[in-house]
């Protein structure tokens, strides 16, 4: 039985065990469309193509499997590209699929061409351009195979419309991969493992800086274990926010610009600086000179090429950070450090982190608390986007649970949050997914409403309305003397009833403290798609700030009330 | 200090530009690129000699490694290795030169392969230092057009292993 390489591409992403595609069609991808048809595969139709990554990203974080997109050709194409950068950076496996125009006229400038392949070769983990329909098979297992393995990443696969529309004889299924050039290293070497243990033993301050590789690679019950064994505080970064439990008495919630004061300072204080699936940073590290300047490092990751990048290590591993760990506590014995733990009790207690009165006006902090407090014990997903908001949802949403907090770290792309928030509902049905977002960064994506509606995606929209684009201002505050350009809005809609005009849709608007408890209880439980502003004030900053040039111990802290 | 590295990658379309894009984008700098197939049709070696320090060369090394196209490669710096380079240049060349040109050219073991009225083409093979020698040699009779390879290279002995 004949069939075309469409439905040859269906197929083997059905092998895979996709289940839904998000994308939008065009010219270029039509027998891939008419393939699906006749697919298990559900599609949902975003607005734009770009939220059909992040939805897909959303996707993956939430279920753990490559999450997939589809886009036509030319336009459809370079709409996918920030999404696809947003999900390298944070390493997050993601198939992209383009439709091309024939092989024929590839190179011609044909109408809707762009060389796809070309612009995401430094953002994807690999890519292909398919030159026979006999090979999607093949291509299809090896792009599933690389985007999940090894350090997860993006992989795109760009079909000309006649490779996707040409006759085969037969399907044959890949179940194999041969790959090699493609070989990563999943266990730690056994002698650097155990250079690791007695670098332990010997640690009088022992500090954990895990990232991003925990979530990845499922390791946050053996962090948790080491941890606890060894009595090693536990910092993470953005992106490694729920891989350790924040209300765990040895969590430290995040470091770095904006991190925890105590967290910040106890890097600086350390003598052992355990790094797990990180990668150094420069919002982490800030000066790198400063770095946790008392401290050996150690560096644990799956990537070689991070190893050494940013700073220079005394002891490296290469492997997945899962699987070292394990090996690392078929070692370790059990330590204590009761005057280090005292260390970080006080500081804990002297440098907290704060926002002063969260009682007589409304305070973006406090409603973060109070959404963390009522989303405690449930199954919750909070995704943000970026600015002030996503700050204050990172240090305020005190995370429990791997992937409860999906953000973009890496390319900080605002418009990430309700995509997102879409794909991690369609990802996890029962779960309660709120998206925290800015004025500016819903504007991005705000057309995606009408995706969430048309899907009966009941998720929540958090949005901090301070009429500016606040984390710029703030730079402008603090870098050019508050000289503001281009930061005001003053053409805001009305959210309220924008959000309105949705089917099965509804709005809220907070402007005191007292109406955050009950609005946020409704909202949590009307089961439609929800949003919620919150009328913020312009002056709020962000602390605290550490300056790109200082320590992170030289942090601009909290002032206190006026 | 200059590092050679040997780079084994698959034969595939856009391999050339994966791996200039990777020196291009992360600011590493190239000082010559070979390229060709090898005993293997499916499989094209590169000789890549890139400028920098250890740091900078590790960094390259371990870039390279990710790309899924790049089979195996080599710092080939430190081993014992046989590389060559070609060039052919296009000399003036008048009655009363080329007498003298052509010993130059015997003393390089040269040899000219085309004539012209007015100019001597010459093909020369040899490590870097050789053909830098040759062609300070000509300049002086007016160098019309140049073209040189870049170095391909050898490890010497067994075939290298990983
Ligand atoms: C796509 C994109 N464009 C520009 C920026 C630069 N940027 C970072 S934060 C920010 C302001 C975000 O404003 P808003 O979403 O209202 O959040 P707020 O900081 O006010 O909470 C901007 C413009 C960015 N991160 N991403
Ligand atoms: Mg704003």
């Amino acid at each position: 039985m004949s069939i075309t390489g469409a439905e040859a591409l269906i197929k083997s992403l059905e092998a895979e065990g996709v289940e839904v595609i998000f994308g939008y069609p065009g010219g270029a991808v039509l027998s891939i469309y008419d393939a699906l048809r006749e697919s298990s595969i559900k599609h949902v139709l975003v607005r734009q193509e770009q939220a059909a990554v992040h939805a897909a990203s959303g996707y993956s974080r939430v279920t753990g499997r490559p999450g997939v997109c589809l886009a036509t050709s030319g336009p459809g194409a370079t709409n996918l590209v920030t999404g696809i950068a947003t999900a390298y950076m944070d390493s997050i496996p993601v198939i992209a699929i383009t439709g091309q125009v024939a092989t024929g006229m590839v190179g011609t400038d044909a109408f809707q061409e762009v060389d796809i392949f070309g612009i995401t070769m430094p953002i994807t983990k690999h890519n292909y351009l398919v030159q026979k329909a006999e090979d999607l098979p093949r291509i299809v297992r090896e792009a599933f195979h690389i985007a999940k393995t090894g350090r997860p990443g993006p992989v795109l696969i760009d079909i000309p419309r006649d490779v996707s529309g040409v006759l085969l004889e037969k399907y044959e299924p890949v179940t194999q991969v041969d790959l090699r050039g493609y070989k990563p290293t999943y266990r730690g070497h056994p002698s650097q493992i155990r250079n690791l243990a007695q670098m332990i033993k010997e640690a009088e301050k022992p500090l954990i800086y895990a990232g991003g590789g925990i979530l990845r690679s499922g390791a946050h019950e053996e962090l948790l274990a080491l941890a606890e064994r060894i009595n090693a505080p536990v910092t993470t970064t953005l992106l490694g926010l729920g891989g350790f439990p924040e209300n765990h008495p040895l969590s430290l919630g995040m470091l770095g610009m904006h991190g925890t004061p105590y967290a910040n300072l106890a890097v600086q204080q350390c003598d052992l600086l355990i790094g797990l699936g990180v990668r150094f940073d420069d919002r982490v590290t800030l000066s790198v000179e400063h770095f946790a300047p008392n401290a050996k490092v150690v560096h644990v990751d799956i990537d070689p090429a991070e190893i050494g990048k940013n700073v220079l290590v005394d002891l490296p591993i290469v492997g997945d950070v899962r699987l070292v760990l394990e090996d690392l506590l078929g070692l370790v014995e059990e330590k204590e450090h009761p005057e280090w733990i005292e260390e970080i009790h006080r500081l804990k207690k002297e440098y907290p982190l704060t926002y002063g009165d969260g009682k007589s006006k409304l305070r973006p902090q406090y409603i973060l608390e109070k959404l963390a407090e009522l989303l405690r014990g449930k199954e919750a997903i909070v995704t943000s986007d970026v600015g002030q908001h996503q700050m204050w949802a990172a240090q305020y949403g005190k995370y429990v649970k791997p992937n409860s907090f999906l953000t973009s770290g890496g390319l900080g792309t605002m418009g990430y949050g309700v995509p997102a928030a879409v794909g991690a509902q369609v990802g996890a049905p029962k779960a309660t997914v709120v998206a925290v977002t800015g004025d500016g960064s819903f504007q991005m994506h705000m057309a995606e409403l009408a995706t969430a509606t048309e899907n009966n995606l009941p998720i929540k929209i958090l949005l901090f309305n301070n009429s500016y684009l606040g984390l710029v201002k703030q730079l402008q505050h603090f870098f050019v003397e508050g000289r503001y350009t281009g930061v005001e809005f003053t053409g805001n809609p009305d959210f309220v009833r924008l959000v309105s005009a949705y089917r099965n849709a509804c709005g809220y608007r907070i402007t005191k403290p007292e109406e955050v408890e009950p609005v946020l209880k409704e909202a949590l439980h009307n089961g439609r798609l929800t949003l919620i502003e919150c009328v913020i004030s312009d002056q709020e900053l962000v602390y605290p700030v550490v300056p790109n040039d200082k320590g992170l111990d030289q942090m601009i802290q909290f002032p206190g009330e006026e | 200090m200059k590092h050679t590295l040997s780079v084994l990658v698959e034969n595939k379309p856009g391999v050339l530009s994966r791996i200039a894009g990777l020196f291009a984008r992360r600011g590493y700098n190239i000082d010559s690129l070979a390229v060709g197939r090898t005993e293997d049709p499916a499989v094209s070696r590169m000789t890549i000699v890139v400028e920098g320090d250890e740091r900078v060369v590790e960094q390259v090394t371990k870039q390279l490694h990710k790309l899924v196209d790049v089979i195996k490669l080599w710092d080939m710096t430190n081993e014992e290795y046989v590389d060559r380079e070609l060039i052919l240049i296009k000399v003036h060349a008048d009655p009363a030169t080329r007498a003298e040109i052509m010993q130059i050219v015997d003393i390089f073991r040269a040899r000219i392969v085309d004539i012209g009225r007015n100019s001597l083409i010459i093909e020369c093979t040899g490590d870097a230092g050789k053909i830098n020698a040759i062609e300070s040699a000509l300049r002086p009779f007016g160098l019309r057009e140049l073209v040189r390879t870049g170095k391909i290279a050898l490890a010497r002995g067994q075939k290298q292993k990983d």
